[in-house]
């Protein structure tokens, strides 16, 4: 059951840092794959779309309306390339570990790359990187400083804590949930492997748990964009 | 024991490379998408926004065009209507004129024609009469000379002839 890690540790001289060979992996296949579905669907644009330019001008849209529900698009016109390719990433890595995982040697190779905390606490970490850089580059230094303060200058305690336990949710909901559905799968798969009864046993529940995890891959893709939004919102807009 | 390796970061550690590399990668995906996906596509679809918002003005401006030149139309059929009325109007006022006139001409040229029949049915009356008497006087003349049989010269016989004939005319 238990699967070891792939790590690898590169030393850099001063420092070193340490990889998960897996996850880099994961991550270079969940891009690769994205960057493919985008790029193939916006060959041959036309003005009146067909097939998979429509797919992709429907996931535009979609993004689009995210943003809109949350502030002006005139702010947030700028974070729309951020918000398209968050949802694809995020919902492609999902995705990756549904139909299978891979262990060599002990050694669990392929999985979704969001199974792991590291990944979506950089992401999260990330975004709130960005949600204060844009709201001190918008909106003044001042500006910014004063949102810790209002409406009242005692909640500045309870602000600095929100700021962390935005990033700490954003990261460990999505973990979460894609690490669970994968742990389910996983005891399913050697539910299966145990023999005959055990396989058809196994069936009923695997295929439900994957149709009910492709929906949770969507919906926490979606998810994450959203709430990315929203606390870009807080920072960007001018009353929340 | 189970559970151990449900636990947050348990066999993990703290993988700096994960961060790193997961950083790079998305934000070179973005990078790219931007430039060979996105782009592309926001371009278009911006072209298509532009070319609904022209088509629409287009559609406005001829919806608008069509529209002046319908009352055009319309005025320029109500000119023509009154104007035929009135050519009619006017027409109608001629052949009224017209009709006078020809019935007046008919009238005045009947009334000549009977004017000049009667005219020379009295002098073909007059002629006859005239030929009639003269046939008499030869005839009665010549009755008379042949009754008489040459006793009184013909001078003598036609004045006492006339005289008959005069004295009949005017016991008449």
């Amino acid at each position: 059951m238990t699967h070891e890690a792939p790590l690898k540790t590169v030393d850099f001289g001063l420092f070193s840092l340490t990889f998960n060979l897996s996850t880099v992996m994961m991550l270079l296949v969940a891009a690769v794959i994205v960057f493919l579905i985008a790029v193939i669907s916006t060959r041959n644009l036309k003005l009146k779309p067909t097939g998979m330019q429509n797919f992709m001008e429907w996931i535009m849209d979609f993004v689009k309306n995210i943003i809109k529900s949350n502030m002006d698009w005139k702010t947030g016109g700028r974070f729309h390339i951020l918000g398209i390719t968050l949802i694809m990433f995020i919902a492609v890595s999902n995705l990756l570990g549904l139909p299978f995982s891979i262990a060599y040697d002990h050694t669990l190779w392929w999985k979704s790359p969001t199974a792991d905390p590291t990944v979506t606490m950089t992401l999260a970490a990330m975004i709130l990187v960005l949600t204060h850089y844009y709201g001190i580059k918008m909106k003044g230094t001042g500006h910014y400083v004063g949102t810790f303060f209002k409406p009242m200058s005692f909640m500045f305690p309870l602000k600095i804590v929100e700021e962390f336990a935005n990033t700490l949710t954003l990261g460990l909901r999505l973990y979460g949930n894609i690490y669970a559905g994968e742990i389910l799968l996983g005891l399913l798969a050697g539910l299966a492997s145990t023999g005959a009864m055990g396989f058809i046993g196994a069936i009923i529940p695997t295929m439900a748990w994957q149709g009910f995890s492709i929906f949770i891959g969507f919906i926490q893709a979606f998810i994450f964009t959203m709430l990315t939004m929203v606390y870009m919102a807080h920072k960007v807009s001018d009353d929340h | 024991m189970f559970l151990d390796y449900l636990v947050l970061g348990a066999g993990t550690g703290f993988n700096g490379g994960d961060i790193v590399s997961t950083l790079v990668i998305f934000l070179l995906l973005m990078v790219l998408l931007k430039k060979f996906a996105w782009g592309p596509l926001m371009g278009i679809m911006q072209q298509r926004e532009e070319l609904v918002a022209s088509e629409i003005e287009a559609a406005e401006k001829a919806r608008k065009d069509s529209h002046q030149f319908l009352e055009e139309q319309k005025s320029l059929l109500k000119e023509a209507r009154t104007e035929a009325q009135s050519i009619v109007e006017s027409a109608k006022k001629q052949g009224e004129v017209q009709k006078e006139e020809i019935l007046t001409a008919a009238r005045n040229e009947a009334n000549r024609l009977k004017e000049s029949a009667l005219r020379e049915i009295e002098s073909e009356k007059e002629k006859a009469i005239a030929a009639v008497r003269d046939e008499v006087v030869s005839l009665s003349v010549l009755a008379a000379s042949k009754v008489l049989s040459k006793e009184i010269s013909e001078a003598d016989n036609r004045a006492l002839i006339e005289e008959t004939i005069a004295k009949a005319g005017e016991a008449r």
